[in-house]
């Protein structure tokens, strides 16, 4: 089968999966589904320029996509105005000495020759830098927590449309991907892998633990939407006008009584599909641009020098390419676009809880859909995020009946049965290594493996 | 006398809160970073499923123990679950070999490059996780019976007079004595034994260790044997002295790896002294020293604040700085690793 | 009929064929040696009588027996040792524990070999509980023949034992494997060396693009004008 009939052959199985959920289920589960399939296909694509263009091996997804639900509750909440007249100066001395103090370092670790006096300079600097940042930093940290701390107590944000975070967080996972590229895009495979893995961990410990800026483990609820709400919706003219034009002529058989019943029925229904609607809309014109920016980028000349990269790195320095500079773009760039996904993530949630992001789910997960779609295909990868992510959401509900029709000769109040349908649902995480290692052994290119172009 | 009653007590405060919680720690975290430098020298790869090994090994030692306590079963002041571990470790085993005929060799086989291991290893590491949290569950499991303490804080006031208490937990004594007896067996196995110095002669040269003779697939069967040995006994020892709880055993893969990193990759000596310096620095970074220094200090220096470096939640970071700073300054770790 | 002898090997790494048709053989208590300029296939003629590349068509035989088939594991078994250019020590064991390693197939004792090793390389006696990746180049080659030489073979291979060493080392080394060569080894090595390996050579190969271009007494090809014009200069 050639390549592009094959992309389109597993496309439409995905298509007929939603489609089945849908009529089984209902279309709003099934359009459910499908919004996170779309931040799914985002962020794969993101890892995907890491790992597939490159090679690098980035196991820290989770902490970029959540650096991106952050930059959703600083863009859209309400600034503290109390919080910040309380803290801000004290915050600024403190951010200053901190900069000083990595500044210091810095200029330590290039002017002085390595040695002894070196190393006691530099944790001198570190030492008395760190302290006097916290100096600041805990009587500010204190003083916003203070304020209404039920309520608030944490700066706030800029009270912008949460739609800008998406951009906005983008740039906060760049920025950390900068800092983090600079210091660990020189170790091993390996050893990056083990790196990241730790910074995604620091990451959502910060954000467990810095009150004043995520709220911490209090969370943030109620994020504002970039789309309608269902109640606004429900009430509006238009939309109920919309609704019973559309259900004209199941309506237009019943009497006045009963249409006005169903017509309330099919408000509330259509106003949460409508809705996810909205959402599948601005997801998917996110996950094209990415996408199309993502085609033309692989195809172009840097795209064929990444490539080359990392096919042959050893080559590729030879014939004068930076490796590292070029490893730390594309880390940078596929870490913002996870960053992207990340803030579309949060922005669907409505809130931010720091406690939610999990290593299974939010770094491995998305490797999972990146080696199972085609590593270093961009169609693969958004597939992979689509498949993977419907198995992973079904595999529950299907597990769970699996197990009752599996121990249906068994007794009702079995204690076995009831401890196996219990836990049937943690066996997705089975299929889900099951599939991954099945792909990687049967099929080590993925579904829709890289396609090699041959010069003509 | 009375400085000296101070100083006592700040002795006793570190002993309490650093010391004995770090060497419980630190042991357990050695004997797990062990057995991922085991695999990495051997068979060269990072093996993320080395927690979730734990996880399962542990799960059919509690298993174990729990039918044991059913039956009446006990050690006395020891926890039943030592009665319970050689089951766990069995079992252990058979997966892991297991896993190696159905996943890692066909990649050996093949020379496949290391990163599609650790690939494989993210799978292996979903299916254990997903098999201990279909049998136990996603949730905390205690399993600790007979004595619970070796040293009492009351007791110890008691006796010495001091107002601060030094408590020793059975677990934490029996973590640091059953970690020294498996580490002296391990380094006799590898240094004594035929099998041992065929696995060093292979992790140190491959290509020459075939060519005097040794049989890869032997090396690579005992290595998971040990592997398996050793993280059941780690898991059992952590869920003994704190809790089992699944996530909490995939989180230890980054401080084990720092371990195993830090020491020197694929040096088993290498990972004892990492697990230390690893567990130590999140004890000591994340203690609160403010009691300490008012033993210490005269009473119009005494801090106001608490005295603590970084809050508990930050100990993975604390793991991570010290792995960056070795991978900076001495990329082979602090005693010599594997440089691939 | 040579003792080990590779006839008419063809074969490669799996792309094209680098032995052409190239016949190596070697008798007991004979040095034999394989010269040759750059990418001639010498060391690959070498690692194709231990197995070690697949050979599409040639036999291999060993004490008579065919043993083309037979993996490098099974011939190091039946007493075939190779030294390996590069890397030829354990690094991180001591002196000891490399000879140990060397004699991992046997199962007697093996305290009279060590005997004799250091007998033949002193200077491994005083450092048999050093690492063998704190020894001089030298001196590793030395632990590195005393390895294979464990393993009481009757065939000793060894891939260019002198690249990387000083002169006078090159000298002892070769002094060491004639004693060998005297205990009744048989020895085929490759050198770059040309000159001075073939001084010592019972025999002499000369490989070009993986045939043999000339094989004689290492005396005659050390006087024939043509050889020496073509790979000794001059």
């Amino acid at each position: 089968m050639s390549s592009e009939n094959k992309t389109k052959l597993a496309f439409a199985i995905v298509a007929g999966l939603l489609l089945i959920i849908g009529m089984a289920q209902s279309w709003s589960v099934a359009l459910g589904i499908f919004n996170l399939c779309l931040i799914s296909a985002v962020m794969a694509l993101g890892v995907n320029m890491q790992w597939g263009y490159a090679g690098l091996l980035n196991v820290g997804i989770m902490g970029f996509a959540a650096l991106g639900g952050m930059a959703a509750v600083l863009v859209s909440q309400a600034p503290v105005a109390a919080a910040w007249e309380a803290g801000w100066a004290k915050l600024l001395l403190a951010a200053i000495f901190f900069i000083a103090t990595v500044i210091g370092t810095r200029f330590c670790y290039r002017k002085m020759s390595p040695g002894r006096h070196r190393t006691i300079s530099m944790t001198a600097i570190i030492i008395i830098g760190l302290l006097l940042t916290r100096y600041w930093l805990d009587p500010a940290v204190a003083s916003i927590e203070a304020i209404e701390s039920a309520k608030t107590g944490f700066l706030g944000g800029m009270g912008l449309p949460i739609i800008f975070s998406w951009i906005f967080g983008g740039f906060v996972a760049a920025g950390i991907a900068w800092v983090i590229g600079k210091v660990a895009l020189g170790l091993r495979a390996d050893y990056l892998a083990i790196a990241t893995l730790g910074i995604s961990e620091i990451i959502i410990a910060v954000m467990k633990n810095e009150d004043w800026l995520t709220r911490g483990v209090k969370n943030v609820t109620g994020l504002s939407r970039p789309v309608p709400y269902e109640i606004d919706l429900q009430s509006s003219e238009w939309f109920i006008n919309l609704v019973s034009w559309w259900h004209s002529g199941a309506l237009s058989a019943l009497n006045e009584a009963d249409q006005a019943e169903l017509l309330k029925q099919a408000v509330i229904e259509s106003s949460s599909i409508f809705v996810k609607l909205c959402y599948s809309g601005l997801f998917a014109s996110v996950l094209v641009i990415v996408l199309l920016l993502s085609v033309k980028a692989l195809n172009s000349p840097w795209g064929r020098m990444m490539r080359a990269i990392r096919d042959n790195e050893i080559a590729a320095g030879a014939m004068g390419k930076d490796v590292t500079r070029r490893h730390l773009e594309i880390f940078v760039i596929g870490s913002a676009v996870v960053g992207v996904a990340g803030a579309m993530l949060t922005t669907l949630d409505g809130q931010f809880t720091p406690t939610s992001y999990q290593p299974l789910r939010f770094t491995f997960l998305i490797w999972v859909m990146v080696i199972v779609g085609g590593s270093g295909n961009n169609m693969g990868s958004v597939l992979g995020g689509f498949l993977i992510w419907v198995i992973w959401i079904e595999a529950e509900p299907v597990g769970v009946w699996l197990m009752q029709f599996g121990t249906s000769w068994m007794d009702e109040g079995n204690a076995v049965r009831i401890h196996l349908i219990d836990n049937a649902q943690h066996m997705r995480l089975f299929f889900m290594g099951l599939v991954l290692l099945l792909v990687l052994r049967f099929s080590p290119g993925g579904i829709l493996p890289e396609v090699v172009r041959k010069r003509s | 006398m009375e400085a000296m009653t101070d100083i006592a007590n700040a002795i006793v405060l570190l002993l309490n809160f650093i010391v004995v919680p770090g060497l419980s720690y630190g042991s357990q975290l050695a004997l797990g970073a062990l057995g991922i430098t085991l695999i990495f020298g051997i068979l060269r790869f990072a093996n993320f499923a080395h927690g979730d090994t734990m996880a399962f090994g542990t799960m059919v030692t509690i298993l174990v123990t729990w039918w044991l306590q059913s039956k009446g079963v006990s050690l006395g002041p020891l926890p039943t679950a030592l009665l319970a571990l050689p089951v766990g470790i069995v079992f252990t085993i058979a997966i892991m070999v297991a896993t190696d005929k159905l996943v890692y060799q066909h990649y050996r086989h093949h020379k496949a490059v290391p990163v599609t291991f650790m690939i494989a290893s993210m799978g292996v590491m979903f299916m254990m996780n997903g098999i201990v949290r279909f049998i136990i569950g996603p949730n905390d499991q205690r399993f600790l019976d007979g004595e619970r303490f070796i040293v009492r804080a009351r007791d110890f006031k008691a006796s010495t007079g001091l107002s601060e208490g030094l408590s020793i937990k059975v677990s934490q004594g029996l973590t640091i004595v059953i970690a020294v007896l498996l580490v002296l067996a391990l380094f006799w196995f590898l240094q004594r034994t035929r099998t041992g110095k065929a696995m060093r002669a292979y992790s140190d040269n491959e290509d020459l260790a075939l060519l005097s003779g040794v049989n890869p697939d032997r090396v690579v069967l005992v290595t998971w044997i040990l592997a398996a040995i050793l993280a059941t006994i780690a898991g059992t020892l952590y869920g003994l002295d704190k809790s089992f709880k699944p996530f909490t055993y995939l989180q230890l893969l980054l401080p084990m790896f720092a371990a195993a990193i830090v020491g020197g990759i694929g040096n088993p000596i290498g990972a004892i002294l990492g697990g230390y310096v690893i567990a130590f620095s999140e004890v000591m970074v994340t203690y609160a020293y403010k009691k300490v220094f008012v033993y210490l200090l005269p009473g119009s220096l005494e801090p106001s604040s608490l005295m603590q470096l970084l809050s508990t939640d930050y100990k993975f970071a604390v793991s991570f700085i010290i792995l960056v700073l070795v991978l900076l300054v001495k990329p082979t770790g602090i005693l010599k690793g594997k440089v691939i | 009929m040579s003792f080990l002898v590779g006839s008419n090997m063809v074969g490669g790494y799996g792309g094209a064929d680098i032995l052409k048709g190239c016949t190596i053989g070697v008798d007991e208590g004979e040095i034999a040696v394989i010269v040759g300029p750059n990418g001639a296939g010498k060391s690959t003629a070498m690692k194709a009588l231990l197995g070690m590349l697949d050979l599409t068509s040639g036999e291999v035989t060993f004490k008579g027996k065919d043993i083309t088939h037979l993996t490098p594991q099974a011939r190091i078994a039946e007493g075939i040792a190779f030294v390996p250019q590069t890397s030829n020590v354990f690094v991180s064991m001591t002196v000891y524990e490399n000879l140990e390693m060397g004699a991992f197939l046997r199962h007697d004792d093996i305290s009279q070999t060590v005997e004799q090793i250091y007998q033949l390389f002193p200077v491994l006696a005083d450092k048999q509980h050093q690492l063998a990746g704190e020894l001089s180049g030298g001196q590793r080659q030395q632990v590195a023949v005393a390895r294979a030489l464990m393993s009481q073979p009757s065939v000793l291979m060894l891939d260019e034992p002198t690249a990387g060493v000083s002169p006078i080392v090159m000298d002892e080394l070769f002094d060491r494997i004639l004693e060998v060569r005297n205990s009744g080894v048989a020895i085929l090595m490759v050198e770059q060396n040309a000159r001075q390996a073939l001084n010592i050579a019972d025999k002499g190969y000369v490989l070009v693009i993986g045939e043999n271009r000339h094989t004689d007494t290492g005396e005659a090809l050390l006087a024939d004008p043509e050889v020496r014009r073509s790979f000794l200069g001059g």
